[in-house]
């Protein structure tokens, strides 16, 4: 016993270190960009990575259910919709109250009298607040539980989500009094007494972003390692050996996909304030798919390589429509074709292959070639040395 | 009442029909390789394309051959779609099967590029790519042959791709910059165009107060013809049989003999090329553009959903289901009926739009799914659950 206790209490020792380490790298990491990057970028350029911060959020839900889950979700553009639109609410009720009329300008357009009556509970901020995770969170565990619960899975749940970006887009954009339609809300003012326009306000938003940022990569941390984390990797490699293993795999795909879908809603919130307008166009099926592509390039089931490929994807897509509109598109297209064929582990595996055959050349013992997850899995660390002893 | 019922029943097969002829061939792709095209909807687009430039050719030929232009329209449609298909089967998907989430990310790649391709497509780019292809898959051809080559193959890729791609690229630059506009003037452009139907599918068909388009009954009439040809080829003909084999069991039909990557890229070029002759019936019904697909793909998929892998009847049965749906509430038709019913009928009359109408549809097909999860006509068998 006493022989075999050692290890043990040393590998938790060693994964304890290297959890303080990733903390650490994670913090300082955080305030360089909250720090440094005002310095560094221009004005325009930093406001840019503000919006692919939050971007980043979404990417690490759909991490969490793609990469983690084997879910594929090509409908993730409703939730952060649906988070930016909750904002995006609250804020068009920001009406000063020695104004002409008490409605949103657009309402008064279309001739609507009386502010609808799920507008009203959008005057209270905290309500908002609330809005914008609860609502993504229940809307995607109610269509989870409606789809998990009879067993569908694969290729028929990516397609019913992308049906579901088709029905709210075109509930969004037909109603014009109700949500403005096809404009979207926009031409937003204050949040809680202050301008929204102001490069102050916007920088505090940033900050945020970064937080927020901060805050779901350690809730996605949390959720992945550990027993509920080997789970979700289970449901993905067979989820019909996780069911005859006793598990019931629905609530967990449940549980995950509303997770990720407050992760969407939060960055759609984010998002929205930091680019002054949510319009249907968030539910247009393209932007959900990209979301999708935003992590196969930078590594699936490796919640840095989200993060890493929203920021790279987004810049490289801001650059190239600049000087190229029209290569955007061909080049995305060679980017997904790219990413499924030659790179599927995406940057972060590729990074990690090379280093595997560099330590190879070097004449250090060479890893066993897994799949990632179990790279980073401690216990499988352990049984290694255990064998290696 | 009669002719209104007959209208709404017409209008609901004819929408059910233009959705029929779109999800069959996805239907027959996806029941054989498990595989979701994504570019689906870009192939009928395709098709539609096809059918302009047959009808610009037909236009300056001039005379009567002009008024049958349409019927050589869906030939070349069939053989343009089909042969993308069987290009993006061989190039890309092949290497893909058994990874189904994959391999719906990648056509969506490939929707892309062919959306920006109908776009920005001219004489420089079609050089271009055609030079590219000569270089680069010629090298690879010539150098095939030496013993090394699988030890070579890495390094001559890594040269050549970049020198093909250089050496296309100075040239279409160069083309570009000597003959200007000539070639660099986009073959279509980016706005929509406009199939002018020939004279015999225009008008209608008078009953009582009521029009049937001719153009409607076209289609209706194609659908039926592509539903008894793929029904026939499927049942009567040795490649159907081998198609449905290895439907039903991949591994036993090849441990048979037969040989499952030709019915593979046969079949994914058959489902392309009924995308086409699709893409030709939809140009009947309005003007097309790059984005013509996207508007069908989520409907068809819903079809294929809904009908079920297992049967081609599945399919025919959830297009006109879906059609007649979308017409009945779409239209109004619905709400009109229930008036006695006041908050039923207030509630149809919420969603009497085209589009409110496939949210409603859409939250239907869930709640069907919560009954019957694997569509009308499900797969039977061990291989359900693989």
């Amino acid at each position: 016993m006493a022989v075999d206790a050692a290890p043990r209490i040393g590998g938790r020792k060693r994964s304890q270190r290297a959890l303080l380490i990733e903390g650490a790298v994670v913090i300082v990491l955080a305030l360089l960009l909250i720090f440094l990057m005002p310095a560094v970028l221009s004005g325009f350029r930093l406001s840019l990575m503000g919006r692919f911060l939050a971007l980043a959020i979404a990417a690490l839900g759909i991490d969490l259910i793609w990469g983690y889950t084997g879910m594929l979700s090509l409908g993730h553009g409703v939730f952060f919709a649906l988070g930016g639109y909750a904002l995006g609410m609250h804020l068009k009720l920001q009406i000063p109250p020695d104004a002409s009329s008490q409605l949103p300008e657009f309402m008064s357009l279309y001739g609507v009298t009386e502010i609808p009556w799920f507008w009203q509970p959008f005057y209270s901020f905290n309500f908002s607040v609330a809005a914008i995770i609860l609502i993504p969170t229940l809307l995607g565990a109610l269509l989870g539980y409606l789809v998990f619960r009879n067993r569908i899975r694969g290729v028929y749940f990516s397609i019913l989500t992308q049906a579901a970006t088709i029905v709210f887009f075109n509930f969004f954009n037909g109603q014009q009094k109700l949500f403005n339609g096809t404009n979207g809300l926009t031409d937003f003012k204050t949040l809680l007494g202050a301008d929204v326009n102001d490069p102050q306000t916007q920088f505090t938003f940033y900050t945020l972003t970064v937080l927020f940022l901060v805050m779901s990569y350690t809730l996605c941390r949390w959720l992945t390692s550990g027993r509920f984390g080997r789970l979700l990797i289970a449901i993905r490699d067979d989820e019909s050996r996780v069911r005859f293993s006793g598990y019931d795999p629905t609530g967990f795909k449940v549980v995950v996909f509303a997770v990720s879908a407050a992760l969407a809603g939060v960055a759609g919130a984010m998002f929205t304030i930091q680019t002054g307008i949510i319009s249907p166009k968030a539910m247009d099926i393209a932007f959900s798919i990209e979301m999708v592509i935003w992590v196969a390039v930078g590594g699936r089931a490796n919640l840095v390589g989200a993060v890493l490929g929203a920021l790279l994807v987004n810049f490289g897509k801001s650059l190239l429509s600049e000087q190229f509109p029209e290569i955007w598109l061909f080049f995305e297209g060679a980017l997904f074709l790219i990413v499924v064929t030659v790179l599927p582990d995406g940057m972060v595996g590729w990074v990690r292959s090379q280093r595997n055959q560099l330590q190879a050349l070097l004449g250090r013992r060479r890893q066993l070639v897994t799949y990632p997850s179990l790279e980073e899995n401690p216990e499988v660390e352990r049984e290694r040395e255990d064998i290696g002893n | 009442m009669i002719t209104g019922l007959f209208e709404a029943l017409f209008n609901g097969i004819s929408i059910g029909a233009v959705l029929l002829i779109a999800a069959l061939g996805l239907a027959i792709v996806f029941g054989l390789m498990g595989v979701i095209n994504l570019a689906h909807g870009e192939l009928m687009m395709l098709g539609a394309y096809t059918t302009f430039v047959v009808q610009n050719g037909f236009k300056i030929l001039g005379g009567p051959l002009f008024e049958f232009y349409i019927l050589f329209a869906l030939v070349f449609a069939f053989l343009v779609t089909a042969a993308v298909g069987f290009i993006l089967e061989r190039g890309v998907i092949r290497y893909l099967y058994g990874r189904p989430l994959e391999t719906l990310l990648a056509t969506w790649g490939v929707s892309l590029i062919l959306q920006q391709f109908v776009r920005s497509v001219n004489w420089v780019l079609v050089i271009g790519i055609a030079l590219f292809c000569l270089l680069f898959f010629g090298a690879m051809w010539i150098l095939s042959r030496r013993p090394d080559f699988q030890r070579i193959r890495n390094w001559v890729v890594a040269v050549m791709l970049p020198l093909s791609l250089g050496i296309a690229g100075a040239t279409g630059a160069f083309l570009g910059q000597s003959f200007q506009l000539a070639v660099t003037q986009p073959w279509f452009g980016a706005q929509n165009l406009d199939v002018t139907a020939p004279s015999w599918l225009r008008g209608g068909l008078p009953i009582g107060s009521f029009q049937l388009p001719y153009a409607r009954l076209f289609i209706i009439g194609l659908t039926i013809v592509c539903v008894v040809g793929i029904y026939v080829f499927l049942q009567l003909t040795p490649w159907g049989l081998r198609i449905r084999a290895v439907t039903q069991n991949r591994s036993m039909s090849a441990c048979l003999g037969i040989p499952t990557e030709k019915v593979d890229a046969l079949t994914f070029a058959l489902g392309s090329g009924l995308a086409g002759v699709a893409g030709c019936a939809i140009s009947l019904l309005g003007s097309v553009g790059p984005n013509t697909g996207q508007n069908y793909i989520v409907d068809t998929f819903m079809v294929v959903v809904v009908g079920g892998v297992g049967k081609l009847v599945g399919t025919i049965v959830a297009a006109m289901a879906i059609g007649t749906a979308n017409y009945l509430i779409g239209s109004g038709t619905l709400a009109l009926l229930l008036t006695p019913v006041k908050p039923l009928a207030d509630i149809f009359t919420f969603f009497a739009t085209t589009s409110m109408a496939k949210v409603l549809v859409f939250a239907l097909i869930i709640a069907f799914l919560q009954v019957r999860p694997g569509g009308i006509f499900p797969q039977k068998g061990r291989t359900v659950d693989a």
